[in-house]
């Protein structure tokens, strides 16, 4: 179908231009909308709407797309080609979804603007699907979790909110503060052990991380802890004596239990372009990661980057981010995520 | 940082070079693969968008059609509306009012606010000479006001303490008057991370704004943000008059599409880069020198720069005329190349900021990162002072590189690997005497100036590559 092809490559004219400009316009007005007031929804509910201030910035959601839409045209593949790449699917992956649209479109199976959102969210939905695979925290006594990420990913908050959510279920729960070199890292994760009255591993800031979780992972094993949350330094994946650290630390835990860590879980912003795919290649060479989670869910960004992450590491999702309280740590849900991408 | 987006622009720019002249046919070839390689450097769709709109404007113009060189004009074109977009100038802070001075910081939750805060009141310390005071508003985050405390501490700053039940515009108002009253020249407000959807969040950082009274708002920005850089910079910039923005983690290998993002949105210049963990870790932004490394013409101002700071003139000298006289090149000169090297910060540091470089695999710089300079130091460390000046003693003696090996901490066929890679250097040396070479080695004692050729530490290079493996695949590239 070259109509497709010939319109992808040609430059952008100057009336796009101004439509591209005049939507950016229309996109700071509609900022100041009132974010939903959420007391307890469902994992869905709370993605819509912290999804649905996304959508307003981006001139309606997906499906506003697809409103009044009667026959398939090239604006309607360009404008979903524009959708998915500012929700930071990246390049690579945007134009595999089109070009597989668009042979479906020429096998002439999709039919109506409605058939093509629906193969859309297939193929989304397909991606993330393998992904949706929950922690089981009954394998292993102490179940050691070890949480790493790149500087300002959300570590800290993600186990505090995690130390809450266990205990609350019934687990006896400890954390490590394994994160020794930032400047009160150690406080802070403190702080969300004294708030929820859940025993803090620490030593003196500087001190070696690995030390620190080893000396928890023995004292959790001996007081029958049921799961151990480790905090580690945020560091840049380019930074190799910090990634060797890193290893040292999973050498370490294994000294105390060999199938510990039980789970290596990457921490990522929501809001990350294109590096997550080299930051978490990166990590998974170093700690071999198992799981991750992404957080600041809960702001514009849409964290598109996942799919990327889905064909290239193919480890699950094991939570979300959506918020600043406790409560605001979901379980990854594909479907959720899918539908809340494109739902009114 | 922008290694990719610039080895990508560079394939496309490279293409362009073969032909005679530009048609605007390859003129849209060539803007549809930046338009990739922009968007893959996480560069908004919407700057995108522009920034092409611009670059084919200047490009169909009739000085490129009728220019002789084509490929150099349409780099020209792209490096100069890039740098147009990043900030024409690099942008000093503004000290220039009644103390004390106010600093307002702001930003998403995790972009490097407080880290930048301890970083600028360092700077401001022992660059300006100034007396700094900081406090912190983040009474949301646990432990956010201990953290900037601890900071202040390690760089020897005022810190105004604050606790988490007052207001921030409490906190704010009283560390400036306590400035006032102790003669301080800048204080520094540092504030709590907020979603820029965050109504309540935001006007409160509006209201803080209002009481304080800025010099200068600064927005802190992760620099491997994607293409919501663009909303959140947008919005950042209407709600508060931004004076400038703090790209941060660029020490990271994120290709920094946010930085021109962030620029476009809020139409103020970066005036910082935080490029590392410690707090002295923080840079001027040079929009000139980040668009020439984005189009793979390297760093090299910035690396000269270094290179005059670091390099040890009279140890270069010396080789200098050692060599000339004839003497053979030995491992003691060759851990003082590579002493150099790590000076100037590191193999990949430099790699990075030579041109026609950026295509190398990241996965290969890295390997000839540090830890190989600091692997082959070992070496040389474990050999004894004779076998350093004489290398011949270990072509052939097991037991000499076993014993090494032992020293060093690495396996016998590392050890070999140096032989054979500074055996390499030892012939090369030898080859050059008294030809292009010296002239090379010559310059390390003289001025430095422009141009690859009269690169520092080039020598050396080849005895920092950690197998054949890398070397042909570096070859390969280059070709």
């Amino acid at each position: 179908m070259s109509w497709f092809r010939r319109k992808k490559k040609e430059v952008v004219t100057p009336d796009e231009k101004a439509n591209q400009e005049s939507s950016l316009q229309a996109k700071l007005e509609d900022k100041v909308e009132k974010p939903p007031e959420d007391k307890k929804q469902g994992v869905f509910a709370r993605l819509k709407s912290g999804l649905k201030r996304t959508r307003s910035n981006l001139v309606g959601g997906l499906e506003a797309v697809f409103k009044g839409k009667k026959v398939i045209d090239d604006d309607l593949l360009e404008e979903i080609e524009t959708r998915l790449l500012t929700a930071d699917v990246g390049v690579e992956v945007t134009q595999q979804i089109i070009d597989d649209l668009t042979q479906q479109l020429q096998r002439k199976e999709l039919a109506s603007p409605e058939a093509l959102l629906a193969a859309l969210k297939d193929k989304l939905y397909k991606t993330l699907e393998p992904l949706e695979s929950k922690l089981n925290y009954e394998d292993n006594k102490p179940y050691v979790l070890l949480v790493v990420g790149v500087n300002g990913s959300g570590k800290t908050t993600t186990i505090g909110k995690l130390a809450y959510q266990l205990k609350n279920s019934g687990k006896k729960v400890m954390l490590a503060a394994g994160d020794t070199f930032r400047a009160a890292a150690i406080d802070q994760l403190q702080r969300w052990g004294e708030r929820n009255d859940i025993p803090v591993v620490a030593q003196k800031p500087g001190s070696d991380s690995a030390a620190v979780i080893y000396d928890a992972i023995q004292s959790a094993k001996s007081k029958g802890f049921d799961v151990l949350l480790a905090d580690t330094a945020g560091r840049l994946h380019t930074q190799s004596h910090l990634m060797a650290e890193l290893e040292k630390v999973v050498k370490v835990i294994k000294k105390v239990d060999p199938s510990a860590p039980h789970e290596v879980m990457l921490v990522l912003d929501s809001g990350i372009g294109q590096n997550a795919l080299t930051q978490a290649t990166q990590f998974q060479e170093s700690v071999n990661v198992t799981g991750f989670t992404l957080t600041k869910l809960d702001g514009t960004a849409k964290g598109g980057i996942v799919f990327a992450l889905a064909n290239k590491l193919k480890l699950p999702i094991r939570f979300i981010g959506l918020g600043e309280k406790p409560d605001d740590l979901r379980e990854f849900d594909a479907k959720a995520f899918v539908e809340a991408l494109f739902s009114e | 940082m922008f290694d990719n987006l610039k080895s990508r622009l560079n394939k496309t720019i490279r293409n362009l070079r073969g032909q005679g002249r530009l048609s605007e046919e390859n003129i849209k070839a060539t803007l549809k693969e930046v338009r990739v390689a922009l968007l893959d450097a996480d560069v908004a769709l919407p700057v995108v968008t522009k920034f092409l709109g611009q670059v084919k404007d200047k490009a169909l113009g009739t000085e490129v059609l009728e220019s002789l060189k084509p490929g150099d004009m349409m780099i020209k074109i792209v490096k100069d509306e890039l740098t147009k977009l990043l900030g024409h100038k690099h942008s000093e802070l503004n000290l220039k009012a009644r103390p004390p001075v106010v600093i307002l910081v702001a930003g998403l939750q995790g972009a490097g606010k407080t880290t930048s805060v301890g970083k600028l009141a360092r700077w401001l310390k022992e660059s300006k000479k100034k007396s700094v005071l900081v406090t912190s508003t983040d009474i949301y985050r646990p432990a956010a006001i201990d953290q900037l405390e601890t900071l202040a501490e390690q760089i020897g700053v005022s810190f105004y303490p604050s606790r988490t039940d007052q207001d921030p515009k409490l906190i704010a108002d009283n560390a400036i008057d306590q400035a006032r009253k102790s003669l301080t020249d800048v204080v520094i407000i540092d504030t709590a991370g907020r979603l820029h959807v965050d109504d309540d969040m935001m006007k409160e950082i509006k209201d803080l704004h209002k009481a304080t009274n800025p010099v200068e708002t600064l927005f802190v920005i992760d620099s491997m943000l994607g293409q919501d850089a663009a909303n959140s910079a947008a919005a950042f910039a209407e709600a508060l008059p931004l004076t400038g923005t703090i790209l941060t983690k660029v020490d990271g290998d994120a290709r920094g599409g946010a930085a021109l993002s962030a620029v476009h949105m809020t139409e103020k210049p970066i005036k910082f880069m935080g490029t590392g963990e410690k707090t002295e870790a923080l840079e001027s932004f040079h929009p000139e020198r980040i668009a020439s490394r984005i189009l793979g013409m390297g760093d090299l101002e910035s690396l000269f720069e270094k290179a005059e700071k670091q390099i040890d003139k009279d140890k270069a000298k010396k080789l200098t005329s050692k060599l000339k006289s004839g003497q053979g090149f030995n491992y003691e000169d060759f851990r003082d190349q590579m002493a150099q090297m790590r000076k100037m910060g590191g193999m990949k540091d430099i790699l990075g900021k030579l041109p026609n470089m950026p295509n190398l695999p990241s996965a290969a710089t890295n390997q000839f990162g540090d830890n190989m300079l600091k692997q082959t130091d070992a070496i040389i460390g474990s050999m004894t002072p004779v076998e350093r000046r004489n290398p011949q003693l270990l072509q052939n003696s097991t037991s000499r590189l076993k014993r090494i090996a032992g020293g060093a901490g690495v396996t016998p066929k590392d050890v070999k690997n140096l032989i054979r890679q500074f055996s390499q250097m030892q012939k090369m040396m030898k080859k050059f005497k008294g030809g292009k070479m010296k002239n090379m080695m010559g310059m390390l004692g003289s001025k430095l100036g422009g141009g690859m050729t009269k690169l520092p530490g080039m020598p050396s290079m080849a005895g920092g590559m950690p197998s054949q493996k890398n070397k042909k695949k570096k070859k390969k590239k280059r070709k």
